[in-house]
């Protein structure tokens, strides 16, 4: 019976690959993860996500690897979102929203133009994990580092801007260059991440673990760790019962993450949800 | 127009506002405001709800470009000089997703000095104990923010405050919300670092709040008076800014 729980790790190295790659995007997702749960930054993850979508179609048409059509749909999808977004009264949202469905209607018109598509789409979408390359476990590994590295560098003025960002400004910290050094955190975790779990799945894996550790954790470090750790516990998980029950493998672990996020929250998270009391006493002795 | 200039020389400013006019996407909220000031000075910008008091310390804070006239804090632009001008906006505000203890806000504080990377020492952490304690914070230190009452946040907000040992403090209404204790607490506060020779900023609706100032503006959509508070806090003034007068 234990074997089940280890054996298609130890008997397959393609399972070995998509479990070292999840736990990488996990711990990437981590890192960045936070912020956009802390600061309501679901909408622009999702957009990230999407918007490289025809990035890496058009990457593909002219033969060059996804991941550098990718970089360019996030820069695009940025720039065009702080240019709209500065230049016009209309609201971040907005701004974000106009360029999410132009992008990804984009990527679609663009891989439904070509028969050499069909196949890539999904693959676009929902990733391989089963099909992780060494070279994309090098990628994924120097996404965490650098992505690591920025979060760990940056923590005071990133937990600053979490909380206000007049409150970074005011604490000497660049408000507007700091979020735009966290939005980039952002991209390049989308970028390292979407080969190995897709498009539409790594905004799953952004948001789940970190929705879940925002349930249970009270620092930002702790908050981080216990993302890490959820994400990685769904990444077994979801390989584990997608191997042993032949299910897609990329929404599995999605799906797990989400459902212990469900479990979290019944446990735990509802008296995070009580509002703030009343004055204690001997608070104001 | 009187400026408060009698207490020591002109180099000695730390917070000067000359014919300043202050708002938002160049439209002027409040202007011709004139103000300096020096260590241990407190300057008091008091007024109704809108009168622009909040605009004022948030273009002295570097938060918005001034429209016309000079403002400088310690001799540059405002916002040039993070560790040195602290400010408390009027409603701060407080992470709710995750439920960082009242210290840890407290501690964020001392950022400012510590940039990105020192490591917070011991002088770090006896100026966040020292703020603690000094607007008694230490009951629910260990409480999240969010699970406190709104007066015991306000003292979080201003402990942090404290915290940076600024010269310059600009507080936006710091006793909004809080009971009478709390205010004691501020007006004592306040005294102290002007003892140190700190000069304080206070947007405020309570007279109380200007008597001990060294200057006073008198807002309402435009300057009604500016100057020593005896000269300012004149009934006719209060009943063109208020409507009414709150001294009886």
């Amino acid at each position: 019976m234990n074997e089940a729980f280890w054996a298609p790790f130890a008997d397959n190295e393609f399972m070995r690959h998509a479990l070292f790659a999840g736990v990488l995007v996990s711990v990437l997702c981590a890192f960045v993860g936070v912020f956009i749960v802390l600061r309501g930054l679901a909408f622009v993850g999702d957009a990230l996500a999407h918007g490289v979508l025809p990035g890496v179609a058009g990457a593909m048409l002219i033969g060059v690897p996804g991941i550098f059509g990718a970089a360019v749909g996030a820069g695009v999808l940025m720039g065009g979102v702080g240019l709209v977004t500065r230049r016009s009264r209309l609201s971040g949202d907005t701004a974000i929203g106009l360029f999410f469905v132009g992008m990804l209607s984009l990527g679609v018109i663009m891989t439904s133009r070509s028969s050499s598509f069909s196949g890539d789409i999904t693959r676009i979408l929902f990733g391989e994990i089963l099909g992780t390359s060494t070279t994309q476990l090098l990628w994924q590994l120097l996404g965490v580092s650098v992505v690591a590295t920025v979060v760990i560098i940056f923590h005071r003025p990133f937990l600053l801007l979490t909380i206000d960002p007049d409150l970074a400004q005011t604490s000497g910290f660049n408000a507007s260059r700091y979020n735009a050094i966290m939005l980039s955190a952002i991209a390049a975790a989308v970028l390292a991440s979407f080969q190995t779990v897709g498009t539409l799945l790594v905004f799953g894996m952004l948001i789940a673990p970190s929705a879940s550790a925002a349930l249970i954790a009270r620092r930002l470090s702790s908050m981080i760790t216990i993302a890490a750790v959820v994400g990685a516990v769904s990444t077994y998980l979801g390989l584990l019962i997608s191997f042993h029950a032949d299910l897609a493998a990329g929404a599995t672990v999605v799906l797990v993450a989400v459902v212990i996020f469900l479990l979290i929250f019944v446990v735990a998270g509802s008296e995070r949800h009580i509002p703030p009391t009343h004055p204690t006493h001997g608070a104001h002795h | 127009m009187t400026i408060n200039s009698d207490r020591s020389s002109h180099e000695e400013a730390l917070l000067e506002m000359i014919d300043l006019a202050v708002g938002y996407h160049r439209h002027a909220v409040v202007d011709h405001v004139n103000a300096i000031a020096r260590p241990g000075s407190l300057i008091v910008l008091m007024g109704t709800n809108g009168s622009g008091k909040s605009t004022i310390l948030r273009t002295l804070a570097g938060l918005l470009e001034p429209i016309s006239g000079d403002v400088s804090v310690f001799d540059q632009i405002p916002g040039a000089e993070p560790r040195r001008c602290a400010y408390l906006p009027q409603h701060p505000a407080s992470l709710t997703t995750l439920p960082l203890r009242a210290r840890d806000v407290v501690s964020m504080g001392r950022f400012t000095r510590l940039g990105l990377f020192r490591r917070s020492k011991s002088a770090d952490k006896s100026a966040v104990q020292d703020a603690i304690h000094r607007m008694s914070v230490h009951p629910f230190q260990d409480k999240p923010l969010h699970a406190l009452s709104g007066g015991q946040q306000q003292r979080v907000h201003l402990a942090q405050v404290l915290a940076r040992e600024a010269d310059v403090l600009l507080l936006d209404e710091p006793t909004a919300g809080l009971d009478a204790q709390g205010r004691n607490a501020v007006a004592r506060v306040i005294a102290e670092e002007r003892a140190k020779g700190r000069a304080v900023v206070l947007a405020t609706h309570d007279l109380s709040d200007a008597e001990p100032a060294d200057h006073v503006v008198l807002l309402a959509h435009q300057v009604i008076a500016q100057g020593p508070p005896a000269e300012v806090l004149t009934d006719e003034n209060l009943r063109a800014c208020y409507g009414f007068t709150d001294r009886h």
